[in-house]
């Protein structure tokens, strides 16, 4: 049986495509203007990966702050309970999903089985979401994929007091012109999004094991910024960014197999 | 899909509104008629000026900043005028509508801003401190102004040095009234309208009590335009008349299952002040088979409550069913203070875990499924302790939602994320979407 589940992100598209509940294609790319036709064009790409039709899907689940943009979807699910769903299916002890993607971050409570017992969504801000840590890369004139690695050689832990995106950019340049290196400035940054989401989780009270996910997972320093405010082992899935897609897909597994699907 | 239960407006929907409209139109017109008008807080003992004649009508200011707010254009007006006078953007925004009003000369309900003849206030936080006090100043620094301080809380450490206390300042702000207006004072108006506010509120608070029923009879949308007379003119005669007959048409609705909302499946309440320009989130709720039945705040403003033998919270007993005396001023003032004092929205100025307590009681009584809270930016007063009601009332097994806003200030509310907060809350509620 083929199902799917499609993330359809502030930034980014994913797509998960299950045969028979295992992962057979996925795909990935930036959302862009035109997020009806990106997420078209990857579900057929993961279609296609997973070598079936779309006259094969059984049931499509979409998710994310788009999820009303693509038309072949059967029914929307919220980001949270697709978060807890597809982390549940990845790390099944997790009872704490942190998912930190472009534009929010959210701590959610799980049951064994995946289900939501409580949430936080950082308000109307960036300074929890990765959109922070790209403009601070800007500031550093940095690729915010070398930021990460660049953090973990610093050796000094820098304050760094902003909790807004546009006050901690100005607090960097001061720390550019002060002459601090660029792996503590890094740091710093990681360390002030750490400490930001890990208030917002502390909300939900953090119970093991945490799983992270989103985007901003692939980013090392941020994880052990993170790991060193939660004061816990952190466990960071293969691919962070997919696991919404995957618990939407599964979603639409569970229910597809529900009305006898094959 | 069919209705699960039969649903039907309230008949009493249209006196309601000619009632409110009155209000206001005898306020802004009060000058032609050689009335008197006079501003001051929704909390203030509003009985007390009622002794300076019939025709003294006030202007209450938290409920013009919310009408304000909903008038969301000119309230972005209002907001940005007082800001430019220099007041910062994290104040009360019903103060900040209000200022906004003045500064602007314009008036939410059309016209020029009318200028009260006095002020009549009560400290009830610090912007209320300072609210009227810079009205004032902002209106010509001319206008009388008396306030009363009533920092004696919370309500279970009342003693009679505290009522006197607060008794004394109202005595003494009688003579003031006399003296300003240079009307004579009438005591037995004075007794009429406190036995017309206590009579207006215990009603009130029956009228929630209501809405334990399943289907609730009324919901949280259409309560907001019902409990705003007991913060317009709660010892208005009026006011407990309308009340009555509320009564009486909740009670029939009830007897008949007549909900609020017809596919009722899922029971929340909020506690604080909403959003006045986004209030259609509570229809969005309903697309979920929904039902707000109410709040803490309309539910402790305009109600008077008290636990029954039975540990219901119900109706509290008015202080003429109890047998207190009212024959003179002191009498009538001692039992108005006695009777303010005991609001529930009061205590929690205090103590958040007496919010929480309440919360709690109206969570497990009016059988709800989960409860919304407002971290709103708005009001210092109200929002104080939200985050530790939210863990008392987990900790008491109810699911909770937060969302940040601000009452009356639309700049602060993200009305897209918080509609998708209500998607997130709704489904671990176990709640879809239902067919239209």
């Amino acid at each position: 049986m083929i199902t799917a589940g499609i993330d359809i992100g502030a930034k980014t598209v994913k797509v998960i495509v299950l045969k028979d509940g295992k992962i057979a294609g996925k795909a990935v790319d930036l959302g862009g203007f035109d997020q009806r036709g990106t997420s078209d064009r990857l579900f057929r790409k993961a279609l296609a990966e997973a070598g079936a039709d779309i006259k094969d899907v059984k049931m499509i689940v979409a998710t994310g702050a788009g999820k009303g943009e693509f038309p072949h979807a059967n029914e929307p699910v919220t980001e949270v309970t697709a978060d807890a769903r597809g982390a549940n299916v990845i790390h099944p002890r997790g009872r704490t999903v942190i998912s930190v993607g472009a534009e929010e971050g959210r701590a959610i409570k799980t049951d064994a089985q995946g289900r939501v017992v409580d949430f936080a969504v950082n308000e109307k801000c960036a300074a929890g979401a990765g959109a922070f840590t790209e403009s601070m890369a800007r500031a550093l004139e940095l690729k915010v994929e070398d930021m990460g690695a660049l953090s973990l050689l610093s050796t000094n832990a820098v304050p760094m007091n902003a909790q807004c995106a546009v006050f901690a950019e100005s607090e960097v340049v001061s720390l550019v012109h002060a002459g601090t290196s660029k792996q503590d400035i890094s740091r710093a940054i990681h360390d002030a999004i750490a400490s930001r989401i890990s208030s917002m989780a502390r909300r939900i009270s953090v119970e093991n094991d945490v799983v992270l996910i989103g985007g901003v997972a692939k980013n090392k320093g941020f994880v052990e910024s993170l790991k060193r405010d939660l004061a816990t082992e952190v466990f960071v899935p293969q691919d962070p960014e997919f696991v919404s897609a995957l618990g939407a897909a599964h979603i639409a597994f569970e229910k597809a197999s529900k009305l006898g699907g094959s | 899909m069919a209705n699960k239960y039969p649903t039907e407006p309230l008949k009493v929907w249209d006196k309601a509104k000619n009632l409110r409209q009155e209000y206001y139109d005898n306020f802004m017109h009060a000058r032609e008629k050689g009335a008197l008008r006079w501003a001051g807080g929704a909390w203030a003992f509003d009985a007390v000026p009622y002794g300076l004649g019939d025709d003294v009508y006030p202007l209450t200011g938290e409920p013009y900043g919310a009408s304000t707010a909903f008038n969301g254009d000119f309230s972005l007006k209002c907001l940005e005028a007082t800001e430019n006078a220099g007041y910062a953007r994290d104040l009360c925004s019903y103060m900040r509508n209000y200022w906004g009003s003045i500064l602007l000369d314009k008036f939410t309900f059309g016209g020029e801003f009318p200028k009260p003849d006095f002020m009549w206030q009560a400290h009830i936080c610090c912007s209320h401190a300072k609210w009227y006090e810079v009205a004032r100043e902002l209106e010509g620094g001319k206008i009388p102004y008396y306030c009363v301080d009533v920092a004696v809380g919370p309500y279970d450490t009342m003693d009679d040095n505290k009522v006197n206390y607060i008794v004394g300042q109202l005595s003494d702000g009688i003579d003031w009234l006399e003296k300003v207006t240079g009307r004579t004072y009438d005591d037995k108006k004075l007794i009429e309208a406190v036995k017309n506010e206590t009579t207006a509120m215990s009603t009130w608070a029956e009228i929630c009590s209501l809405n334990k029923n399943i289907p609730a009879p009324l919901d949280e949308k259409t309560m907001y335009s019902l409990y705003v007379f007991g913060v317009l003119m709660k010892s208005n005669r009026k006011v407990g008349e309308l009340y009555k007959e509320l009564l009486a048409e909740v009670k029939d609705r009830v007897k008949r299952g007549i909900a609020a909302v017809p596919n009722e499946q899922c029971r929340v309440m909020t506690d604080t002040q909403p959003p006045w320009a986004f209030l259609d989130v509570f229809r969005y709720m309903e697309k979920f088979g929904c039902v707000s039945v109410g709040s803490l705040y309309t539910y402790g403003l305009t109600g008077m409550w008290e636990i029954k033998p039975d540990g219901q919270w119900g109706p509290k007993t008015t202080p003429m069913a109890r047998g207190v005396p009212m024959r003179n001023r002191e009498e009538a003032l001692r039992a108005l203070v006695e009777w303010n004092l005991a609001k529930p929205e009061w205590q929690h100025f205090y103590d958040p875990s007496l919010k929480t307590d309440m919360m709690v009681r109206i969570a497990k009584q009016w059988k709800l499924n989960g409860v919304i809270l407002h971290y709103n930016r708005g009001c210092e007063g109200l929002s104080l302790g939200i985050a530790e009601n939210r863990l008392g009332i987990m900790k008491a097994g109810f699911p909770v939602m937060t969302f940040e806003g601000n009452m009356g200030d639309g700049r602060e509310f993200d009305k897209a994320r918080t509609m998708s907060r209500i998607d997130s809350f709704m489904e671990t509620l176990g709640m879809k979407k239902l067919e239209s």
